[in-house]
């Protein structure tokens, strides 16, 4: 039977007999006859060799496609071993939050690390250490731009389907309403947009790319919410950011994104990486920890979590948000993955995955009744229509052991390409899609 | 010790990709951003020897006692961590055919049947990624529940007020007033007091069991039953769960909803703050309204995803912290049915006789058997001497030893709140019981010392009101 | 620091300065900076905003606690000290020279504490 706990049966005594107790069910009398069981009906304990056969075993039963053209919110990117191996140190993983301050320094500077690739990658004044993921960044991103007299919100039609119902979700439980703004052509329906900009609209939630891998018109959407009184929030793919105008170029008011493609596992959806930045007035509403930098009694440099005023443990029912553990490991990961591939290797990233998406682009709409189904620019995902049914193609690429692009519904496919993919595998892929219509 | 970017020289790039094999194609201009993108270049050997240095300045629950009241600081196996990093785990794609991840879809269905029965309750989401997101959904799903049953005047919900700082910061994201119930003399909820503040505009009261003072809520049947006779429901907050895992379920005691902390009882780890997992129990009159995208086991015995009727929606993106899921599941297997309660009472067992032996030194909170936990409290010695609880916890530093939870819960002056876990040994026991001993002695024969720790640290103590005052959050490029 | 006699008190351990008859400026005690530590961070209310006695109006922020600040008397605020956002550690230097926020048109005030009664009720309290 499994059992980490060093305490030996003999110890076990010695500490009974300290404490003048016979058994250590003696520990448990206050506790009410009726609710102690009799036991858990679950498997007993197994040794370290049978359990890894059953996880295996599990495992096993997943499938691992050689290619992967799909991407809609999880993307399949090159984590370099460097990566890997720094993040499974125990000392990062075993560590808790880093609230004393004097032994955690190396937790608290990755983490200012981590700070300073995010303003740098948004373009923006501040970050906080991480949010759980893009969805739950902008969800709350949304509340930070409630006021008393603003608590509508009002989001494109094009932003991630799940962002839409997480932020709706959250907004549900205050009665706060969420209004979408519809899409023209793939993109956010600008006009459409200046006409909702009404006083009690706190803010619009745009993504970009956004879901369909469209470029949305952000600066334009930008100039005109600075404009009015409403609040700017840009959700972007980092990958992407690194090539797009930045959301301080677009006049963001906060950035908020999916950080997953900086080195994070696909790991059927989790654990991900929301990542938070925003222009210095939002100091004081800025959800979760935030790392500052400062000295000790000596004059030396340091760093300490700050401002935790803002947070639940002191703040409690006053506090905007609830959130404490967060994302701290794989925040740590994505600075890992960031010093890593360093400037220029992002930009390679982004431009194999801008130049593969559109030559995979190029080569399917050349087969016949295969069309894009938007107009206009995209970066890496795009979406294809056709008058047979996706699930054709898609059921033949999986034979041949590729992840086609995600269906939309029957005729729709969102398509993405990424430096995973070689020149082979895209002239592959198209020749079986060619084969199939 | 320098930032990685002081570390930066200006052309060093990392070969990480083949060459672009299909023609380039440029972004249009006008959509390219201007804004620089300062990012380190450092070259591999010395971007390893930078997060070498860094893990040298950092303390985990690998490297000595971590004693955090409410935290669960247990060993964490190193066979989750192996299992975790499985292709068949690390590389599928969460919108992969549902037929080509029925293993992936099973691991959330078998933690699910064993955390349900571990806690008596009937269904269980892992969608929540922390406890505090837990906290959120269950709420939401009180909400949600009143709400269809048109009892819309339900707004507040009772916590104790030696609650954790995340249950009424839940609350009021959720649209909740908190009501706060004093503990009495125990440190337990007195039924009297709360029968004051029930009422029904009560829509729910969040509890832990034990609470966050380490004691045993003797009365907690009778506590939820008064809950539930005004009409609201009874949410159990599961960081204390590794007291009595096992021994005792939250279902039995009456609760409605549940929340766990798989970073604290099952063994994930930390990671510096993060991610943890924060899976939602629940019983059958709340299933629902779970949260999108359930898994689910069909008669034919396959592994689907469902939205539940009354369905709150999603609170985030996929499904959970599945990586973190497999390590649960992987620690579960392995303790089983014997090694559960095994583990929840040597907890209790060590947290006695850490007690036991500390007492002699420090005053105790509230004296009697505790869980798992006990908070000690240094209001006396701080009158005596002028050292508080920070500067003692400051001073075991030096020790290269990591400090309790200190000033929590609020209830309690110059708490230090510890628990030390069931995976410590006895020896280990001693020699925390020895050094906080001597701690004890030298803040009566030398509370300078005490009150100037930490000596030994990379660093003295930090100017906490500058950082807050002047905030410098990022490295400014020149 | 002794509590000057020219201002009133109230049990939440704000101070009222009578400007005029319906006019006045609130501040915090030197007891209430002293619980508090070194303040970094307040927020303010906004003029015009119409307020009763015991309100809660703004909070103010040190390293390790947030407290509210209520307002002493009814009335309406009129204005606010805004250079306090940017140099909140006047309070902490001169909590009875450093006035939060102004207000007129006042109707409740009198329940407050005269300097020797607010003395007294600090010594219980601690």
């Amino acid at each position: 039977m499994g059992r980490y706990s060093p305490i030996t049966t003999s110890d076990q005594e010695l500490m009974l007999a300290k404490l003048g107790l016979s058994s250590i069910d003696d520990l448990y009398k206050q506790v009410s006859k009726d609710l102690l069981i009799d036991g858990l009906d679950i498997p007993s304990g197994k040794s370290e060799m049978e359990v890894r056969q059953i996880m295996t075993d599990l495992a096993a039963k997943n499938k691992v496609y050689r290619s992967i053209f799909r991407g809609a919110g999880a993307y399949n990117h090159y984590i370099p071993a460097l990566v890997k191996q720094i993040v499974s140190k125990e000392e990062f993983l075993t560590t808790y939050t880093p609230y004393q301050a004097e032994i955690s320094q190396g937790v608290l500077q990755s983490i200012f690390e981590y700070q300073t690739m995010i303003c740098q990658l948004t373009g923006m004044e501040i970050a906080n250490a991480s949010i759980y993921d893009g969805a739950t960044a902008a969800a709350e991103a949304v509340n930070m731009t409630m006021t008393r007299k603003q608590n509508k919100i009002l989001i494109s039609e094009t932003v991630h389907p799940m962002t839409i119902e997480t932020i709706q979700t959250y907004a549900n439980s205050v009665n706060n309403e969420v209004i979408i703004v519809p899409q023209k052509d793939g993109v956010t329906d600008v006009e459409k947009l200046a006409a909702m900009l009404e006083d009690d609209v706190a803010c619009f939630v745009l993504q970009q790319p956004n879901y369909f891998g469209q470029i949305e018109e952000a600066e334009k959407i930008g100039a005109l919410l600075k404009e009015n009184k409403q609040k700017f929030i840009m959700s972007i793919n980092p990958v992407a950011g690194v090539k797009l105008k930045t959301p301080f170029e677009c006049q963001a008011d906060i950035a908020t994104g999916e950080g997953q493609p900086l080195g994070l596992d696909l790991a059927f959806g989790g654990p991900y990486l929301g990542f938070l930045a925003a222009s210095k007035e939002f100091l004081h509403k800025i959800p979760g920890r935030i790392v500052g930098e400062t000295e000790d009694t000596e004059g030396k440099r340091g760093y300490v979590l700050t401002l935790q005023a803002r947070e639940q443990h002191i703040r409690r029912e006053r506090a905007s948000s609830n959130i404490c553990s967060n994302q701290a490991h794989c925040a740590l990961t994505a600075s890992v993955y960031m010093t890593v591939m360093g400037p220029e290797g992002l930009k390679d990233v982004a431009r194999q995955c801008y130049s593969k998406t559109h030559y995979l682009a190029d080569a399917l709409t050349q087969i016949p009744t295969i069309e894009l189904k938007y107009p206009g620019e995209f970066f890496h995902e795009f979406v294809t229509t056709s008058t047979k049914p996706a699930i054709d193609i898609l059921e033949k690429l999986d034979e041949e052991n590729i992840l086609g692009g995600y269906p939309l519904n029957e005729t729709d496919i969102l398509w993405c390409a990424t430096e995973m993919n070689s020149k082979e595998d895209i002239d592959r892929l198209a020749s079986i899609v060619k084969e199939v219509m | 010790m320098k930032l990685i970017f002081e570390k930066s020289k200006h052309g060093i790039k990392n070969d990480m990709l083949p060459p672009l094999d299909v023609p380039e194609v440029e972004l249009p201009t006008m959509l390219q951003r201007k804004q620089a993108l300062n990012l380190p270049e450092v070259a591999q050997p010395d971007i390893t020897r930078h997060y070498s240095a860094l893990a040298k300045r950092t303390h985990g629950a690998n490297d000595g006692f971590y004693p955090l009241g409410s935290c669960t600081m247990k060993y964490n196996p190193k066979l989750n961590d192996e299992m975790a990093s499985l292709p068949n785990f690390t590389k599928i794609h969460p919108l992969q055919p549902v037929e080509t991840v029925q293993g992936a879809l099973e691991v959330f269905a078998l933690a699910e049947k064993y955390l349900c029965e571990i806690t008596g309750m009937d269904k269980m989401t892992f969608q929540p990624a922390a406890g505090a997101h837990g906290e959120l959904t269950g709420l939401m799903i009180i909400k949600a529940y009143h709400t269809a049953k048109k009892d819309f005047k339900r707004n507040k919900i009772i916590v104790p007020d030696s609650a954790h700082g995340t249950n009424p910061a839940s609350a009021s994201m959720v649209g909740y007033k908190t009501v706060n119930v004093p503990s009495d003399e125990n440190g337990c909820v007195d039924p009297e007091e709360l029968r004051k503040v029930v009422g029904d505009d009560t829509a729910g009261i969040m509890l832990t069991n034990p609470n966050t003072l380490g004691k045993y809520e003797e009365n907690i049947s009778e506590v939820t039953k008064i809950v539930h006779d005004a009409g609201g429901l009874n949410y159990y907050d599961g960081a204390n769960l590794n007291a009595v895992m096992g021994v005792v379920r939250p279902g039995d005691m009456g609760f409605d909803v549940i929340h766990l902390n798989l970073h604290k009882t099952f063994s994930t780890p930390h990671g510096g703050g993060g991610p943890g997992s924060g899976p939602i129990g629940v019983k059958n009159i709340l299933e629902p309204f779970l949260p999108n995208d359930h898994p689910v086991q069909e008669t034919s015995g396959k592994f689907n995803l469902m939205k539940p009727e009354q369905s709150i929606g999603r609170v985030k993106g996929f499904y959970g912290h599945f990586l973190v899921d497999v390590r649960a599941l992987t620690y579960i297997l392995y303790l089983g049915a014997e090694g559960i309660p095994h583990a929840a009472k040597t907890a209790v067992l060590n947290a006695n006789y850490l007690m036991e032996g500390l007492k002699e030194f420090y005053k105790v909170g509230y004296p009697g058997i505790c869980m798992h936990e006990f908070v000690l409290s240094l209001k006396d010695i701080k009158k005596e001497t002028g050292v508080t609880a920070l500067d003692v916890a400051k001073m075991i530093l030096d020790y290269d030893m990591y400090p309790p939870t200190m000033y929590f819960p609020t209830i309690v002056p110059e708490a230090l709140m510890i628990e030390p876990t069931e995976t410590e040994s006895k020896e280990t026991l001693d020699e925390v019981i020895r050094i906080y001993g001597e701690i004890h002695e030298t803040i009566y024969s030398d509370p300078e010392k005490v009150k100037s720790a930490p000596h030994r640290m990379v660093v003295k103590r930090l100017d906490e009101v500058k950082a807050a005052r002047q905030p410098k959050l990022a490295y400014q490029f020149d | 620091m002794k509590n000057p006699e020219n201002l009133k008190y109230s049990k939440s351990h704000e101070w009222f300065k009578e400007l005029t008859e319906t006019s006045g400026q609130v501040g915090l005690t030197f007891f209430a900076q002293e619980e508090l530590g070194d303040i970094v961070y307040l927020t303010l209310p906004e003029e015009g905003d119409e307020v009763a006695q015991g309100d809660v109006v703004c909070d103010i922020e040190s390293v390790k606690a947030v407290s509210d600040i209520h307002s002493p008397v009814s009335g309406t605020i009129t204005k606010v000290n805004e250079a306090l956002l940017d140099s909140p550690e006047l309070v902490n230097e001169a909590p009875f020279d450093t006035w939060l926020f102004e207000i007129e048109e006042i109707t409740a005030k009198d329940d407050l504490l005269n300097a020797e009664e607010y003395t007294k009720f600090v010594e219980e309290e601690a």
